[in-house]
């Protein structure tokens, strides 16, 4: 670690204090309002701690159909997507580093390629193909789309995971008389168990805080997942009703967030490496 | 010598194995991004609206769309649009990532620890969570933004932030980079702890100066994730859609503030003039390709060198 005089030092930690304050602000604040009465909010004075708040907003929103629809897409969509996508990605990883074959390359290097197309360069003519197989708004048609969009980091990161495990574990287990199937299964998957947890975690964010293809494929209004009931959260006749959204904001960032912290570190080594040693 | 042969099926399975394994990966990729790219450079060739929504068959036209496209000055005002919010947000998220990775190292442990955890948070928010919270603070009646402005004796009380382009886009950037700086500077500061502390000493006993430090040693010794992260921002900055939609729906002109992204929603979804976007789609893709070719070659030669 690099020495640090004292004036540094006083600097250093002064860009950090304002760095923590705009970094968390935001986030303090969703949870803040959230606890607000409307009043509280509508009022030329912000209230800066809740003290005196109440659960009224979340009440309110959870007791919404809208909400309980959304949220059983939501869940739908990620859940198949996850399932989904791991296998897919777990069997294309395993043959991507245990096995030499023709094509392996130019595999992996189209995964790369994949990434860098955007989301947005595609929607037009995904949504028009989910029409033409009678696929728009329904979880089977997102499905498709999260699949194949989560699916290039996913196998990405699960090769990293499978070439980490040493291939001698299992020829020693063969050796001893294990079949390659048992071998794999018994030595290989277990120690692949946290890699997987740590890529479906992934694959459930992702789905999770879709936008723009849930936007384009989930026309209609009972078919919204989360993202797309919170942003289209207002009260015409009331006005922006600030309160319920940061409640549903808040609902829709708490899992994300837990499940971010839990596997945070593992994926930033999983990025790097994979990206830089190709 | 025979029994130590596989037999012929255990061979054909060894063989093919990893092609079954592949398979179910390979046609989701195929059917789910694979085909919608050829209908859509075949869509682009077509003069397909709302008439054909309703049944009518496409209509060839061969290169008018794009001809049509390039000739119209709104599509050049929308990429140059695109390139420099995307130029504009990838630096200042650099800028302030590698700068903020830079300084960590002198933080105090606990400050550190402070800084690092709020990062993450703020990298976890889910997107339209953190935009719904932004417009909040940014609220033109009770927004905290406004507030403490007013409060600083600025007349901000009743500014609505989303109402001319260049604040709106302002409002856009500050919101992408607080999304985008974490990542960056937990990469970076990953890449600096691990970077031995003789370097950095030699370099002292050399007489180099802070700066000169970081420049000509530091920086350099973590350039192939500099790069790699470089090239994901511009990636992801040149594909910004949700920010950008959402605070249109806000209050935005849309026409003002369109970017590709966007455009291409508003031209097919909105307007049902699939043609049309779909090549606008095309020429985004094209785009990326042309923007970032230079980041992967340069990659690919350090690849070659190490």
């Amino acid at each position: 670690m690099a020495r640090t005089s004292r004036s540094a030092k006083i600097l250093a930690n002064t860009v950090g204090v304002l760095t923590v304050l705009l970094a968390t602000f935001p986030v303090y604040w969703m949870v803040n309002s959230s606890f607000l009465a409307r009043n509280e909010i509508r009022s030329p004075t912000p209230t800066w701690v809740p003290f005196g708040g109440s659960l009224d907003n979340f009440r309110t929103v959870v007791s919404t159909d809208a909400f309980a629809n959304a949220l059983k897409v939501s869940l739908m969509v990620t859940g198949l997507t996850i399932v989904v996508a791991l296998l897919f990605a777990f069997l294309a990883a395993v043959a991507v580093s245990r096995f030499r074959f023709r094509g392996r390359m130019s595999f992996v290097v189209t995964l790369l390629v994949i990434q860098m197309i955007p989301a947005e360069g595609l929607f037009i003519s995904q949504y028009k193909m989910l029409e033409t197989m009678e696929l728009l708004n329904t979880v089977i048609g997102l499905t498709l789309v999260y699949v194949a969009g989560v699916l290039p980091f996913t196998i990405w990161t699960l090769r990293g995971f499978v070439a980490g495990i040493p291939i001698e574990l299992e020829e020693a287990a063969m050796v001893d008389g294990c079949s390659r199937t048992r071998a794999f299964f018994t030595i290989t998957l277990p120690l692949l168990a946290p890699g997987l947890v740590a890529t479906g975690v992934f694959g459930f964010i992702q789905a999770w805080n879709e936008f723009s293809l849930a936007l384009v494929v989930m026309t209609r209004e009972d078919r919204r997942t989360l993202p797309l009931w919170l942003s289209t959260f207002t009260d015409v006749n009331r006005g922006t009703d600030w309160g319920g959204i940061m409640a549903g904001s808040t609902l829709i960032a708490v899992p994300v967030i837990v499940f971010f912290l839990v596997v945070q570190g593992r994926m930033v080594n999983g990025v790097t490496s994979g990206a830089v040693k190709g | 010598m025979a029994s130590t042969r596989l037999p012929a099926t255990d061979r054909l399975r060894r063989v093919s194995l990893p092609y079954v394994f592949v398979f179910p990966a390979l046609v989701a990729l195929l059917v789910a991004l694979g085909y919608p790219l050829v209908r859509q450079l075949v869509l682009s060739f077509q003069d397909f609206g709302l008439a054909q929504q309703f049944g009518r068959p496409p209509e060839w036209v061969g290169l008018d769309n794009y001809t049509e496209l390039l000739a119209n000055p709104y599509l050049w005002r929308v990429t140059l649009r695109t390139v420099l919010f995307c130029f504009v947000n990838a630096a200042v998220t650099m800028i302030l990532g590698v700068g903020l990775a830079l300084t960590m190292r002198h933080m105090s442990r606990g400050v550190r620890l402070a800084v690092q955890t709020g990062l993450l948070l703020a990298w976890a928010m889910p997107v339209v969570a953190s935009l719904t919270v932004w417009q909040w603070l940014f609220d033109t009646q009770y927004g905290v933004i406004n507030y403490l402005l007013t409060q600083g004796g600025l007349d901000y009380a009743g500014h609505s932030w989303l109402l001319r382009p260049m604040s709106f886009f302002f409002v856009a950037t500050v919101i992408v980079v607080w999304m985008s700086v974490p990542f960056v500077a937990f990469t970076i500061y990953a890449a600096l702890i691990q970077l031995p502390d003789e370097l950095v000493e030699a370099a002292e006993m050399d007489g180099a100066g802070p700066w000169e430090r970081v420049r000509h040693v530091v920086l350099p010794t973590i350039r192939p994730i500099l790069l790699v992260v470089g090239l994901l921002q511009v990636i992801w900055d040149l594909r910004v859609f949700t920010q950008i939609y959402l605070l249109q729906e806000a209050g935005g002109s849309a026409r003002d503030t369109n970017l590709l992204g966007t455009y291409i929603y508003r031209l097919g979804i909105g307007g049902g003039d699939f043609g049309t976007s779909a090549a606008v789609a095309i020429f985004m893709l094209v785009l990326t390709v042309v923007l970032t070719s230079p980041y992967i070659r340069a990659m690919l030669r350090q690849e070659g060198e190490s």
